[in-house]
């Protein structure tokens, strides 16, 4: 009893601790931004690793999970005679919902996780190190590129997931299954508002989860500890730990916006 | 360095389709003109009941959507429903007594307003009150009055709340 | 505890050595790496570092090179104490000196050109072709100049480390660390290796720092040696001076004795207990 009470003492603590040095790690590399300004192509190169590389299994995923949910909106809303509205289902549930969540999802499984494995494998190689000894800060030239490329690439990959989404609804509920192609669009703008619905849900939540899900990758490579199973268990804590906060903080996001 | 410029072409085009998608969520899922919504004059009409309205559910007339609803509260001196309506201003030619009823597109639909133009001169503007409302119909009223007119043969209905 | 020469502050600069160490002490948790230990690393020459494996003499480099603080003593390299500068000017004070890594270290997603030429368009604003200048001189040092334009997972052990060299020389600093440089290398590599060093020590007036467990090679081209063992300084010396040392130690180090003062065994109980001898065997 004493003894599972003390273990999860040491588990909060340790969290803690970890919280910490997470934190210290963002002010650091937040405030090593202001060099970038100067080299700008070094945020691009990062922006073609995390952002162009990423896009044909953000666009495939759109377009299938837009294409399922026009098949299954379409067998719930038929008993009821409500076809007309399935552009406003497929609409309101990618763009509220889907899009920026699977967005990031994806992009912790496909970039996240390459980014915490590169870092660590720079820390095990002493390539940060040497960078340090010639008196180049790692901060400046590794971890904010990488960060700021993935924050700016996350709303786009979300934004490209949900347009192609609804792309795909729309190609499943007006070319296979017959549902008027103008219904179909005008129902969906009738019910989707700019401000309520794409800025609160698709950018909103696809910057939040850009910042977290680039912080803690960019982080658990600092963190990793420097050998092949460090790294590999660094790359996994990336992928769930991303998992776990966009879905906690996706929660937090709809009850602020969505919520009555 | 030699990829250099592919690796921008690469990155230039991801950042168009980027804002590509953007654009296309604006323009054709959602409705982007609503944005200066806020410009339309706010007409109010007092409701009994509004059902199941809410906020932003669209204003017609004659079928033809010309604004939406901004607001919905509660009078707390009569208990009635306030109703904000938010009109575009291109519509500024309704007739001041025009009438205003809750109504639901299809069986399951969404409410929304309906507005009957009047016949008088004045137009309606910014501030103006609907004198003539029409309420929503609550299906389980409406279905306990058919019940109770059904059981109760001839005499009269009993009168809602 | 040897205690060595303090630098007289009345001699000429170029006689004081480059980096002084006094006093340091330095912790892993709870295991003690270094107990008040004193160094001085003499201006342009070749001064090595050995002692067992595990004795942190990586760990040394990197307390000189300003990665680790010291838990007590001070570390001066010319003059400045680097566990006391701010960011900047260590970063400044880096540009002076430069390390080897035991891996090398090339940045892998960049091409042996590109890796010398790394700190060069890091550090100066130089138009390309000068750089291109700089960088193929540096390569043509180390025998590299035609592998150029192949990426380090191309490259043999030997060949990133002479990349690595011709990197850490990019900026022409005044001092390199070279961490393990013959570890793991072939004969001839080695041989090298050991040229290389002592070459670019005496043709570009460096002060080079070898920290090494490689007996041979290191002392053939070493001008002063400290020896280190359990966190401090055993003896020092130049090779031959050492090679005269009456220590038992010493003359099992350098000649690579299995047994004497440095155990063979890591601390251990008794051999009879840990395996329960001298215990009633238990019945469950």
């Amino acid at each position: 009893m004493i003894d599972g009470l003390r273990r999860l003492g040491r588990l909060a603590l340790n969290w803690l601790n970890r919280l910490g040095k997470a934190t210290l790690f963002l002010l650091r590399l937040l405030g090593a931004l202001a060099t970038l300004g100067k080299r700008p192509g070094l945020v691009v190169r990062q922006l073609y690793s995390v952002g162009v590389l990423s896009l044909p299994i953000i666009a495939m995923s759109g377009l299938f999970v837009g294409m399922v949910l026009g098949l299954q909106g379409y067998a719930n809303l038929v008993d009821f005679g409500a076809t007309s509205t399935l552009g406003t289902v497929v609409a309101l549930s990618l763009v509220r919902e889907l899009g920026p969540v699977l967005a990031a999802l994806l992009y912790a499984a496909r970039a996240g996780s390459a980014l915490t494995a590169e870092i660590g494998l720079m820390k095990a190689t002493e390539q940060l190190a040497a960078m340090q000894m010639m008196a180049v800060d790692p901060f400046a030239r590794v971890f904010a590129p990488r960060f700021i490329a993935g924050f700016v690439a996350m709303p786009l990959l979300a934004g490209i997931f949900t347009a192609i989404g609804i792309l795909g609804g729309y190609f499943v509920a007006v070319k296979q299954l017959g549902v008027d192609s103008g219904t179909f669009w005008s129902q969906m703008q009738a019910s989707v508002g700019w401000i309520d619905d794409v800025v609160h849900g698709v950018v909103v939540k696809s910057v939040a989860f850009g910042w977290v899900a680039n912080w803690i990758a960019v982080f658990e490579g600092y963190d990793a500890t420097p050998t092949s199973e460090g790294i590999s268990l660094a790359t996994t804590r990336t992928v769930v730990n991303t998992a776990l906060v966009v879905l906690a903080l996706d929660f937090v996001l709809t009850a602020i916006f969505f919520g009555v | 360095m030699v990829t250099l410029k592919k690796l921008e072409l690469a990155v230039g085009v991801f950042v168009a389709l980027g804002l590509a998608a953007f654009f296309m969520l604006a323009m054709k899922v959602s409705n982007i003109a609503e944005l200066g919504e806020d410009k339309g004059y706010k007409v109010t009409a007092r409701f009994e009941n509004i059902g199941g309205l809410k906020i932003r559910a669209p204003v017609t007339l004659g079928g033809v959507r010309i604004g939406r609803v901004s607001g919905i509260d509660l009078d707390p001196r009569n208990y009635e429903a306030v109703v904000t309506l938010s009109i575009d201003p291109k519509y500024d030619q309704l007739p001041a007594d025009s009438s205003a009823s809750i109504l639901t597109s299809g069986l399951l639909g969404e409410q929304y307003v309906g507005l009957e133009p009047g016949g008088m001169d004045n137009h309606l503007k910014n501030g103006s009150t609907l004198k003539l409302t029409q309420s929503a119909l609550v299906l389980e009223k409406l279905i306990g009055r058919m019940l109770t007119n059904a059981a109760a043969g001839d005499q009269p209905a009993v009168k809602t709340p | 505890m040897i205690a060595t020469v303090a630098p007289s502050s009345a001699a000429p600069p170029d006689e004081r050595p480059l980096v002084t160490v006094r006093g340091l002490s330095f912790h892993r948790g709870d295991r003690a790496i270094f107990q008040n230990i004193d160094l001085d690393i003499p201006r342009g020459k070749v001064t090595a570092i050995m002692g067992p494996s595990g004795t942190g003499k990586t760990t040394l480099l990197r307390l000189i090179g300003g990665q680790l603080r010291p838990d007590a003593g001070r570390i001066e390299v010319d003059g400045a104490c680097v566990h006391e500068l701010g960011r900047r000017e260590l970063y400044q004070l880096r540009k002076r000196m430069s390390m080897l890594f035991q891996s090398g270290a090339l940045f892998t997603d960049l091409s042996v050109f590109d890796n010398v030429a790394f700190p060069l368009r890091e550090h100066t604003r130089l138009p390309e072709n000068l750089i291109r200048t700089m960088v193929l001189m540096k390569l043509e040092a180390v025998g590299l100049r035609g592998a150029r334009s192949l990426m380090p997972s191309e490259l043999s052990g030997g060949m990133a480390r002479r990349a690595a060299l011709a990197r850490a020389i990019a900026l022409d600093p005044t001092m390199i660390m070279y961490d393990e440089p013959f570890s793991g290398q072939d004969p001839i590599t080695m041989g090298v290796l050991i040229k290389l060093i002592r070459t670019l020590n005496d043709a570009l007036g460096l002060t080079s720092i070898i920290v090494s467990h490689d007996v041979k090679e290191t002392a053939s081209i070493a001008d002063y040696i400290y020896l280190i063992s359990d966190g401090s300084v055993v003896d020092h010396g130049t090779p031959p001076a050492l090679e005269r040392s009456s220590s038992t130690w010493v003359e099992q180090f350098l000649h690579a004795l299995p047994d004497g003062p440095m155990s063979f065994h890591y601390p251990a109980p008794p051999y009879a207990q840990d395996l329960s001898l001298d215990e009633e065997p238990s019945l469950d």
